[in-house]
């Protein structure tokens, strides 16, 4: 037999090589150049003295400003009604992404029960249920992109209740 | 021109378990291994001498093929190489009565020959062995790698001869496999045989894959890909595996369909704040929009004029199945019983539709008769879903799982044959049969 199963190897290496492209890291911009040698020793020492300072004081402000609110929501099966629990943590969510503004994502999912594309259409449901409860909460609709992965992307394995719950979610990233 | 009808029809046939374990020699490469679990009760009884090359070690068994084509079926049983007193490849040569003994009712013998270089030619015969006659002899033609075609071909002639219905062994899988590595999961789109052997890799993503479907001359498949980070239709050539990518709109861009006359593509997008369907005319690239409701709209299938689509659609509370006319965009609900009923399709005779049916919380395969309004649940198993037809309207392949695992499954319309296509690693999910290929 001398089948060729290696046909669709040079486009699949291309694919892999676009895709590896996509996830190459920006370059660190943070990196120090030093173009001046001449600087005296002790001006220098002052100066990074001073910049250390500065850097201690954005990272305090950094962690003042981190999230703690949850950002995955669960809901019932085949429902898209947010529970009290997610409404509490989307209000603290919205607030902070106000004072801190920035593009998110919200990722629906569905449990792994009924057909594919059905469940496609629930997770948006229920990714828009979240978008829309943010609006309502003063969060710009544009700073939001929803996508719905369906039941492709379980977080739980296992074909039992509790996996089951975990599943039917949505995560704000 | 059917010599025995083999009844089809035969719903609630006694659970005949063969347990019946076809090694037939798989190439290396391929994942599904297939496992009949349950055939028709009354098979017809067939041998198949084996049918070699002289003076030559051919790289398939042609004759183990055939036999494992007919037993998939459930139609037939074979009578086991150990217990042949002969191998005859000649009609001439058969001692009819040996046979008989045997408990056979039909005989195949053939043989290979080559023709040029490179070229071969399957010559086999069908014998009725209680009748002592010869009932067909044919010949197929091929180049050396294609001894598996001429063998499914020589399947889909004799089981057409034998039960009255085109054979489709000479057809196509497609499925979508997901397997861990390195604590992430990775998703091939690949394409087999009926069979389960030969796969290939169409494509391999870190990113979901999705929804499959084969253009109606077999030789492209459209299906959805996460590669860009968001769903996304793309068409694949088989043939020059060249890709495109059809839609990136934002949101649900999903369950491709192609037209029966493979212009359009039927689809799913929910760039106007929910799911409604659309046909994409590929020529033009023009989308015309066809629903126009805030319920889930999707997984729309073509009938087969091409005038109207089935599919699934909650406006009425729970998922149903509705059937639009393209012409009118008119849209009339079709299936009443049981709160789930999804992922529509048609088998080729038009009026039995297969769908996603849940009956007290387990999700079944079941059809739908459009005359009658009868429905036949076809499975018992649970999670069961993807159902797809074969071309020919004998079996049924869909997704299930064995335990935790995802497995592909068969069974005839008529819930008589199962069974298991389960891969040796990772789930397989996601079925497409392949329409008739010549």
């Amino acid at each position: 037999m001398n089948i060729s199963a290696n046909k669709f190897g040079l486009p699949i290496l291309c694919l892999s090589a676009l895709l590896a492209g996509c996830s190459t890291a920006p370059v660190d911009e943070t990196t120090s150049t030093i173009e001046d040698t001449t600087v005296q020793t002790a001006s220098l020492e002052m100066e990074m003295e001073m910049e250390a300072e500065k850097a201690a004081a954005m990272a305090e402000a950094a962690a003042e400003s981190v999230n703690s609110a949850d950002t995955v929501f669960y809901f019932a099966f085949d429902k898209a009604v947010l529970s009290d629990d997610s409404r509490a943590a989307l209000i603290e969510n919205a607030q902070f992404l106000m004072s801190n503004p920035r593009a998110v994502r919200l990722e629906g999912h569905a449990d792994e029960r009924g057909t594919r594309e059905y469940n496609m259409a629930l997770g948006e449901r229920r990714a828009n249920a979240v978008k829309d409860f943010m609006i309502l909460q003063g969060v710009s609709g544009s700073m939001i992109e929803v996508v719905s992965y369906g039941e492709e992307r379980a977080a739980s394995f296992g074909s039992n209740a509790g996996a089951w719950s975990m599943n039917r979610r949505v995560e704000l990233k | 021109m059917a010599h025995k009808t083999v009844s089809l029809r035969n719903p609630y046939s006694v659970v005949l378990l063969c347990l019946t374990l076809i090694m037939y020699p798989l190439a290396a490469w391929s994942e599904l291994v297939i496992r009949v679990t349950q055939g028709n009760d009354q098979p017809t009884v067939v041998a198949v001498s084996p049918m070699i090359m002289s003076g030559v070690q051919l790289a398939e068994d042609i004759s183990a093929i055939v036999e494992s084509d007919l037993q998939r079926s459930g139609l037939f049983k074979t009578i086991p190489r150990a217990n042949m007193l002969a191998f005859p490849s000649e009609p001439a040569d058969v001692y009819f009565r040996d046979w008989r003994l045997l408990g056979s009712e039909y005989l195949i013998v053939g043989s290979v020959s080559l023709l040029t270089e490179g070229a071969l030619e399957l010559s086999f015969s069908l014998l009725n062995v209680n009748a002592q006659k010869t009932v067909f002899k044919h010949s197929v033609k091929g180049v050396e790698g294609q001894l598996r075609d001429l063998a499914h071909l020589a399947s889909d002639k004799i089981y057409e001869e034998i039960t009255g219905i085109r054979g489709a062994f000479s057809t196509r899988l497609a499925y979508v496999t997901a397997k861990q590595k390195d604590g992430r999961l990775v998703y091939r789109l690949n394409v087999s045989d009926s069979d389960g052997a030969r796969e290939k890799i169409m494509l391999k993503s870190s990113e979901p894959i999705m929804s499959p479907a084969w253009s109606p001359l077999g030789d492209e498949l459209a299906y959805v890909s996460f590669e860009t980070g968001r769903p996304a239709i793309f068409r694949q050539s088989l043939t020059t595996a060249a890709r495109k990518q059809l839609t990136n709109f934002r949101g649900l861009n999903g369950a491709p369909s192609w037209s029966p006359d493979g212009k359009k593509l039927a689809l799913v997008l929910s760039k106007d704040g929910n799911p409604e369907i659309y046909i994409l005319d590929l020529e033009s690239s023009k989308f015309a929009r066809m629903t126009r409701h805030f319920a889930i709209d999707t997984e729309p299938t073509w009938t087969p004029d091409g005038k109207s689509l089935l599919f699934t659609s909650d406006r009425g509370g729970t998922p149903q199945i509705y059937k639009l006319t393209v012409a009118t965009k008119a849209v009339q609900r079709i299936t009443f019983q049981g709160n789930y009923n999804a992922r529509p399709s048609l088998a080729p005779d038009g009026r039995t539709l297969v769908v996603v049916h849940r009956a007290s919380g387990v999700f079944h395969i079941a059809t739908l008769d459009l005359v009658t309004g009868r429905m036949l649940e076809l499975t018992e198993t649970r999670l069961d879903e993807s159902p797809t037809v074969a071309p020919n309207g004998a079996m049924v392949i869909y997704a299930t799982k064995q335990g935790d695992r995802g497995i592909l499954s068969a069974v005839s319309l008529d819930a008589g044959v199962k069974y298991f296509l389960p891969a040796k690693s990772g789930d397989v999910r996601e079925p497409a049969w392949s329409p008739f290929l010549r």
